[in-house]
């Protein structure tokens, strides 16, 4: 296969950055869109360019530090992450338009690599039950009712990359923000702290400037791991027995 | 509490959707009433009369009314307000768009904010028409809301006003309504079908029902 | 940098002793360790800082419980957040003796079953240590809200895993390490928010500080800026995982890599049996020369697949055109009893040999199938959907073939390695003040790991031993001198590694770091895979020099040190893997004896079995640096069975 990327290019956090136009030849449909751009990389590193910087790790889907944006769909065109998508969802001569995660939240730091810290802060806000190493109590001890363990699993699998901020026209957290509260608040560990950590968390997520919630859907739709959207309203319930209980 | 709601974009949006549901009580009461219309002058005029009075002897003369004027003056307010401050967050948290850019969520969910801005400019015109007389054509008389209301459906611009904001209604509400019972926490995986299934008849429903006062004048069906 | 064609002359030093370890009955020994270790008085453990270097189960942990007690911890990871580490890809489960289906399940019978699966190449007081920690664990975790599979009552679930005979492994789908590394990292970031632990992401580190033979600090480099740091501790913790990356192809993820372990052997940390590494039979081929990393699929698709090839060389006609007779069901041929679940060593070697007999099938004949029409007959397609259906879609999507219809292709890859630090019972190294946990070190598994054994050393290590065993070190080294950048001994290490990074940028040669990776990958799985031969180690040793000198005289680093530069980071590691992977194929060579991952033809029963030779080998070789390309030390560490008599595995 023969490509023409347009990527974009961003020295670093306070640079201006552009789209740039690259040709790349024998691509293979089997490749991922990864290896697609290592092949880029190689050949811009002979050539004495500096080669296209982007984030990734595990290339199995899981750790969620791969994130492009491919041609405008966080993750690209198949709902799964950029690591596991592969170039036969492309044709042969296509344009493929490359650009990094964009919100206010997560800074460019450079090309297509972005800064999402503030995913880390919130969860650092109340995204975590006490249970300080020793004191754990037997751990049958609580049963966990079948569906409760089902749907803490369900917002548990949240990866943490970012697209749902990516694809949300508000650069909106509230899927993140909903996925760990949802894990957590169902839980009856998580219920001595279930007032304040929704209350915490989502106090943090505005602060760290993403956008409010006006239930366009793109979130889930660019969620590769499919948490869906009614986690925000379950989300939203929380919030609001929260309010009702503590009186600040 | 009142400091969480405000300070918090959960909250606001809180606001919003209680100031929202509010309106839409509001106007699925005011469109039952607009439909009396076609039960001819004596009728409407009699129902526009008892708005006034309703509440008596309880309430004086015009309090019950003033009091949903009130109500609905703060929802107004509220709603603009909080969907003011929350899309200036919005358009903040995104500042860049994608250079390659795609349509993406539905029409409604997209024009929620231009369609309110259009909500807003045409309650100004309709107070000021068929409330207050200002700008209503034809000579306005109090007391005698069936004629006023055949003399706006009358002028091509009275009509083409009134059923474009009708359809911007219809759209704000369909968005509207299943968003804010999201908000509210309503949502879940299993009602959201339902809730959506509610959202579309309520904004068909009222669509349809103001439209046809309009298109009854124009097609003399009232006269 | 120069060709020492002498390195394989090694020498013999003083054996390594474990001093740590209490003597007496075995499953008494971590009590009377706990008890015989010194303590840091609450109030003045704030006044101590511990670095630790890596997030994974081992690192996060680690972390996540010093702070609590009260240390001032130290925090790095190379990654933008410390939820990325690698442990978040394991997926089958994590092994513990609650004993929850009443089924026989013992501590002493985990203890005995990994002793047993690590080929008796391990401790016994550090695996029936583990075996005791390993009910803690998931106490600790289920607090935590980690959500694991349960059943309908509520309770917890458990699963049997890699041919042991009890269902002992917890699970949370196929996850587990996602949820569990996120249970640590969820601890950590609760921490991090109360001030007790300084966390540094995209920081690596490139090398360890030691002063007056104490380990006090490391030297970090700023990924985004790339400004060089100094960090001072009074003692460092290296949680920083395995190096199956040097054999470029494997199921590590990408920038997993050898640095810091690497870089502490060279201050003088003994590295431990570094040829042990572990091959895992199902994974997904390579497609191409493009291939950057291997998937792994859980290795229960062979409770239900048929694996075989073609009986005739080069055949290449598509799966479902072989004739059943014109099949070689090649395990369930050579081992009749086992079948196709024979132990993840044995069913890899038999999948290199029929490949390297020409006929493997795929690209490249790099694969075997995996076939499940046959399960499916009996079954039916929903019952094998149901059991198997994530991992048939995640097959499907990155091969884009439907195998309900057509057999899977599979291929073994590197996957973890059972060598590293060489640590004692309190996870020290030979470096006072530096200790290694989880992965990074040698300890627990043997030549062999066994399945969902993995996730519960790093939680023990991290959340159990270290916190509880790093006290004795702190107490007694209570106060340091202040030590900082200005110190000679500091100011050498710093130019040091800038020295290096800028000689990496300098060289400005014609090939890419990938290229050096690739091809240092490519000679380790060739002579250092699966089966090891001495012509194939000598080769390896005799080309690996060479290899070395041209990367330093070809290597091509874009851009500068001063800025965010992944060819950079990457060239680096490679220097560090061109030295270990040196010291892997000599321990290979020196252990002329099969055992677990490590299979020597030489040394093999008359059916191909591994023939172990304890009377030679029983010991773990610690191995000393004495330069690059300079022929190191070797320590023995003698390993006693008093518990655990060694047999030899049948599986025919």
């Amino acid at each position: 296969m023969k490509l023409t990327l347009r990527v974009w290019r961003q020295k670093n956090a306070d640079a201006p950055g552009a789209m740039s136009t690259y040709e790349v030849d024998g691509i293979s449909r089997d490749m991922s869109f990864l290896e697609m751009l290592d092949t880029l990389n190689e050949e811009l590193i002979l050539e004495g360019d500096d080669p296209v910087a982007f984030d990734h790790d595990c290339r199995e889907g899981i750790c969620g530090a791969c994130s492009l944006v491919i041609n405008g769909d966080a993750h690209g065109p198949e709902r799964t992450t950029t690591c596991q998508l592969h170039m036969r969802s492309f044709e042969d001569g296509d344009t493929i338009d490359i650009e990094p995660w964009r919100a206010s939240a997560f800074p460019v730091v450079k090309d297509l690599v972005v800064d999402r810290s503030a995913f880390d802060r919130i969860i650092q806000a109340g995204g975590y039950i006490s249970a300080p190493t020793g004191t754990a109590p037997e751990a049958h001890a609580t049963p966990v009712p079948k569906p409760d363990a089902d749907f803490a699993f369900e917002h548990a699998e949240c990866i943490g990359c970012g697209a749902c901020v990516a694809a949300c026209p508000n650069g909106s957290a509230m899927l993140f923000t909903s996925a760990k509260i949802n894990h957590l608040n169902v839980l009856p560990q998580g219920a001595p702290e279930r007032e304040t950590r929704v209350l915490d968390m989502v106090d943090r997520m505005d602060s760290e400037g993403f956008g409010g919630c006006t239930l366009t859907g793109e979130c889930a739709t660019a969620c590769p791991k499919g948490i869906p959207l009614p986690s925000i309203s379950a989300m939203n319930k929380e919030w609001l027995r929260a309010v009702r209980k503590v009186r600040r | 509490m009142t400091r969480t709601l405000w300070d918090s974009s959960v909250g606001k949006k809180t606001v919003m959707a209680v100031s929202g549901l509010i309106m839409l009580l509001y106007l699925v009461v005011h469109m039952i009433g607009n439909l009396k219309i076609f039960f001819g002058s004596g009728e409407f005029n009699h129902y526009a009369h008892w708005l006034r009075t309703m509440g008596e002897p309880f309430l004086h003369y015009e309090w019950a009314l003033w009091i949903v004027r009130v109500v609905l003056v703060a929802a107004v307010v509220l709603h603009a307000t909080s969907a003011y401050q929350l899309s200036r967050r919005d358009i903040r948290a995104r500042p860049a768009s994608y250079v390659h850019r795609k349509p993406r969520a539905g029409y409604a969910t997209r024009t929620m904010r231009w369609g309110g801005i259009i909500l807003a400019l045409f309650i100004v015109w309709h107070i000021l028409d068929l409330t207050t007389g200002t700008v209503h054509p034809g000579g306005f008389q109090s007391g005698h809301p069936y004629q006023n209301v055949i003399d706006t459906f009358s002028t091509w611009y009275g009509n083409t006003i009134y059923i474009v904001a009708m359809l911007a209604l219809g759209l704000h509400v369909q968005h509207g309504f299943w968003s804010a019972a999201q908000t509210l926490g309503a949502g879940n995986a299993a009602r959201d079908r339902a809730l959506k299934a509610l959202a579309n008849a309520l904004a068909l429903v009222l669509t349809l029902g103001f439209i046809s006062v309009p298109v009854a004048v124009m097609t003399g069906v009232v006269s | 940098m120069t060709d020492h064609p002498h390195y394989a002359h090694y020498g013999t030093g003083a054996p390594v002793v474990d001093t740590k370890a209490p003597e007496g009955p075995v499953a008494e020994r971590w009590d009377t360790r706990r008890f015989q270790a010194k303590l840091v008085n609450p109030a003045n453990r704030r006044k101590h800082t511990v670095i630790v270097v890596g997030t994974g189960l081992a690192g996060g942990s680690a972390g996540a419980t010093l702070a609590e007690q009260g240390y001032h911890v130290v925090q790095f990871c190379f990654q933008d957040s410390p939820r990325r580490a690698h442990s978040v890809a394991a997926q089958g489960g994590i092994n513990a003796a609650k004993n929850y289906r009443n089924d026989g399940d013992s501590i002493h019978r985990l203890f005995y079953d990994t002793v047993k699966g690590g080929d008796f190449r391990a401790r016994e007081s550090n695996v029936h240590r583990l075996a005791q920690i390993s009910v803690e664990i998931i106490d600790q975790c289920v607090a935590q809200g980690v959500p694991f599979a349960r059943e309908y009552g509520g309770l917890l679930d458990n699963r049997s895993f890699g041919g042991v005979q009890v269902s002992r492994t917890f699970y949370a789908r196929g996850q587990t390490g996602q949820q569990l590394l996120l249970g640590a990292y969820q601890a950590l970031s609760r921490q991090i928010a109360a001030g007790n632990v300084e966390l540094h992401a995209r920081t690596e580190m490139l090398d360890l500080i030691v002063i007056d033979g104490k380990a006090r600090g490391i030297v970090a480099r700023d990924l985004v800026t790339g400004k060089i740091d100094t960090y001072f501790a009074d003692a460092v913790v290296l949680a920083s995982g395995g190096y199956g990356n040097v054999f470029y192809l494997s199921t590590n993820a990408m920038n997993s890599n050898a640095t810091a372990i690497w870089r502490a052997h060279r201050r003088g940390a003994y590295f431990a049996n570094p040829c042990f590494t572990q091959i895992h039979p199902t994974c997904i081929p390579r497609t191409g020369d493009h291939q950057s990393k291997l998937t792994l699929m859980s290795e229960s698709l062979r409770n239900d697949g048929r694996i075989w090839v073609p009986k005739a060389k080069g055949d290449d006609r598509p799966a479902n055109e072989i004739p059943e007779g014109e099949r070689d069901y090649y395990l369930e041929r050579i081992y009749p009893a086992f079948g196709n679940l024979v132990p993840r060593d044995i069913a890899s070697r038999a999948a290199k040999n029929v490949c390297d007999e020409g006929r493997g099938v795929g690209p490249g004949g790099q694969g075997v199938y995996l076939d499940f029409a046959e399960a499916i007959r009996r079954m039916g397609r929903d019952k094998v959907e149901e059991k198997y259906g994530n991992l048939f879609d995640m097959y499907a999507r990155i091969t884009a073939e439907n195998p309900y219809e057509t057999p899977m292709r599979i291929y073994p890859a590197v996957h973890y390695t059972m060598g590293g630090l060489w640590v004692d019972y309190d996870l020290q190294t030979t470096v006072p003040g530096l200790f290694a946990i989880g992965e990074a070190n040698f300890s627990d598994h043997g030549a062999n790991r066994l399945g969902a054994s993995a996730l519960m050393q790093g939680l023990a290590d991290g959340y159990f031993v270290l916190p509880s065993t790093i006290n004795d070190y702190l107490a007694r080294n209570p106060h340091h001198d202040e030590v900082d950048a200005s110190h000679p001994a500091v100011e050498e290490i710093v130019a040091d590694t800038e020295d290096r990074l800028n000689l990496l940028l300098a060289v400005d040669g014609d090939r890419t770091p990938d290229s050096f990776h690739r091809e240092i990958g490519e000679l380790m799985w060739e002579h250092c895979g699966m089966a090891r031969t001495e012509e194939g180690l000598r080769e390896a040793l005799d080309r690996i020099p060479r290899i070395r000198e041209e990367f330093w005289r070809r290597i091509k680093v874009p851009g500068t040190g001063d800025e965010f530069n992944q060819s950079l980071e990457k060239a680096n590691r490679i220097v560090d893997y061109l030295e270990l992977a040196e010291l892997m194929c000599l321990d290979a060579l020196h252990r002329a004896e099969s055992c677990g991952g490590h299979f020597r033809e030489e040394s093999q029963t008359p059916d191909g079995e591994a023939a172990r030779r304890d009377e030679e080998f029983s010991y773990a070789a610690a191995w000393e640096f004495t330069g690059t390309g300079e022929a190191p030390v070797l320590h023995k560490e003698d390993l006693v069975f008093e518990y655990v008599h060694p047999t030899q595995r049948s599986y025919a």
